[in-house]
């Protein structure tokens, strides 16, 4: 990669982990949803650069056409959610070292026991391939997918019709 | 990525600016015009002479040097940042629109889902500017725009598929290079009439994309004063204001690219050929999308001024209960059609 090229990536990568320490650190839930735009076009930035372009197509679509968008409509239908302030203490330190210290060792052994490839082949356009896998060798838990996300949306329509009836 | 890249990719963008800020000028002029024929008045008739075509560029400067006013009680940081994520959504998506055959800023090769994909990113955009406004009419304008705009983002994908089924290609470049040679090649007439159905949906959906009568629920004047733009002045009203017009010929523009044969002429000797000359090709090809993109605008404009606005639950009505089952349907026929005749 040129400098240029390393230049782009490391923008993306500052983006990508800036703007997720926002999500997590700041005290307004209206800054952390916010800032996961810039974390999801950060990754999909990301996707691209390991030549994975329909991908980084649809993390941009998906996630930030899609779920932050509900995360943002969520955030506003809050009541008083412009005086809320989420605490930032930390309760149970040494409790909560156990799980921390799990998940830390469960990535940190991934790291060091996934071979990355160095250099990313040029694979040309995925699609195509993405769409055949899709359709052959992975239908199965591509319609399981399917058949999880319609149970899905037939609850949320119960739940809310539900609140309705209460009425 | 070399140096001469980053060259042209800023040629590119500053290309896409120029092009879009003149689109704008010309639409604004053309939006009071053809609004006051139809409400049988003249409009702008005094600055720089002829119909006062320069009308908005007396307003283009008046806006520019206005102050930038922020509400003291607005949320500034998100406040401020608002126009900028929806306008370069805007320039983002018009990278991949084929002016011409070599006039794209780049020709990806899943372009069309590019297009769709970034262009969502105007919904955060437009929530942003609706929350940090802190004012309640552009907060119901926020959502109510934000929500219209995901909703019919459905049959606005289910259509724009049908194409893209036909010619089996995301590249805008081979979408449109699939519809040459005459008018009658065109993506509306493929399939008859199932193409005709989606650009017909297409069409629709993608005026309450761009918030357009009978869609203009999140600016209805008469109800939230302006939308989520409510507290906006100055230059940043302004590039909501160029946004908004952008996006009204980016919806045209896909229409035609994908749909009434891009730049394409509508009988093939009216087209120079690329091997005579490129750059006259090119041109000619321009002239021709930017006409077709043109006259889809003209029909969003008139439109706006003699259609009604719907209630908010007609509005979804229109989309869940009409647009999404027609689309749905209409996927399922062409596929079978192309399996049929393909196999």
């Amino acid at each position: 990669m040129n400098i240029l090229g390393e230049i782009v990536f490391w923008v993306f990568v500052l983006l990508t982990i800036g703007s997720s320490m926002v999500v997590v650190f700041h005290s307004r839930i209206i800054y952390s949803a916010f800032a996961l735009l810039f974390t999801f076009f950060g990754i999909a930035g990301l996707y691209v650069f390991l030549a994975a372009d329909f991908l980084a197509a649809s993390q941009v679509l998906i996630y930030v056409g899609g779920i932050l968008t509900l995360i943002i409509f969520g955030v506003f239908m809050t009541t008083k959610i412009t005086t809320l302030s989420i605490p930032q203490l930390t309760h149970h330190r040494y409790i909560a070292l156990i799980p921390i210290g799990l998940v830390f060792y469960a990535l940190v052994h991934m790291i060091f026991k996934t071979s990355w490839p160095v250099n990313v082949l040029d694979v040309g356009p995925t699609t195509q391939m993405l769409g055949q896998l899709l359709l052959t060798k992975y239908l199965v838990p591509f319609e399981l997918a399917s058949v999880l996300l319609l149970a899905a949306l037939v609850g949320a329509m119960r739940l809310a019709r539900m609140f309705r009836e209460a009425d | 990525m070399t140096w001469l890249d980053l060259l042209i990719a800023v040629a590119c963008v500053a290309g896409v600016l120029g092009f879009i800020s003149v689109v704008a000028l010309v639409a604004i002029w053309t939006e009071r015009k053809i609004s006051a024929h139809i409400h049988d008045r003249l409009g702008p008739m005094e600055t720089g002479g002829f119909h006062g075509w320069a009308q908005t560029i007396a307003d283009m400067v008046k806006l520019l040097q206005k102050e930038d006013i922020i509400p003291d009680a607005a949320d500034k940081p998100l406040f401020k940042l608002a126009p900028y994520i929806v306008l370069s959504a805007t320039i983002a998506s018009f990278v991949v629109l084929p002016f011409g055959a070599h006039l794209i800023g780049t020709d990806l090769n899943i372009g069309i889902y590019y297009l769709v994909a970034i262009s969502s990113l105007e919904v955060a955009g437009i929530l942003m500017a609706g929350w940090a406004s802190n004012n309640k009419w552009a907060l119901f304008g926020g959502m109510r725009s934000a929500s219209q705009m995901i909703s019919f983002e459905i049959p606005i994908g289910l259509s724009l598929l049908i194409p893209i089924m036909i010619v089996g290609s995301l590249s805008m470049q081979d979408l449109v290079g699939a519809q040459a040679g005459g008018f009658w090649n065109w993506g509306v007439f493929s399939h008859l009439p199932f193409a005709m159905i989606a650009f017909i949906v297409y069409f629709w959906a993608s005026l309450a994309e761009v918030n357009r009568t009978p869609f203009d629920l999140p600016e209805g004047e008469s109800e939230l004063v302006a939308g989520f733009h409510v507290e906006y002045s100055g230059m940043r009203f302004a590039m909501f204001f160029l946004a908004e017009f952008a996006n009204m010929f980016l919806v045209a523009g896909v229409a035609v690219a994908l749909f009434l044969g891009g730049w394409h002429a509508p009988f093939s000797f009216l087209e120079i050929s690329a091997e005579s000359n490129v750059i006259l090709h090119n041109l000619v090809g321009f002239f021709w999308f930017a006409s077709k993109g043109m006259v889809l605008l003209f029909i969003q404009q008139w439109l706006r001024w003699t259609l009604p606005r719907l209630r908010v639950d007609q509005l979804m009505h229109v989309c869940w209960k009409i647009f999404l089952p027609f689309s749905f349907v209409n996927v399922l026929i062409v596929s079978l059609w192309i399996v049929l005749t393909q196999s």
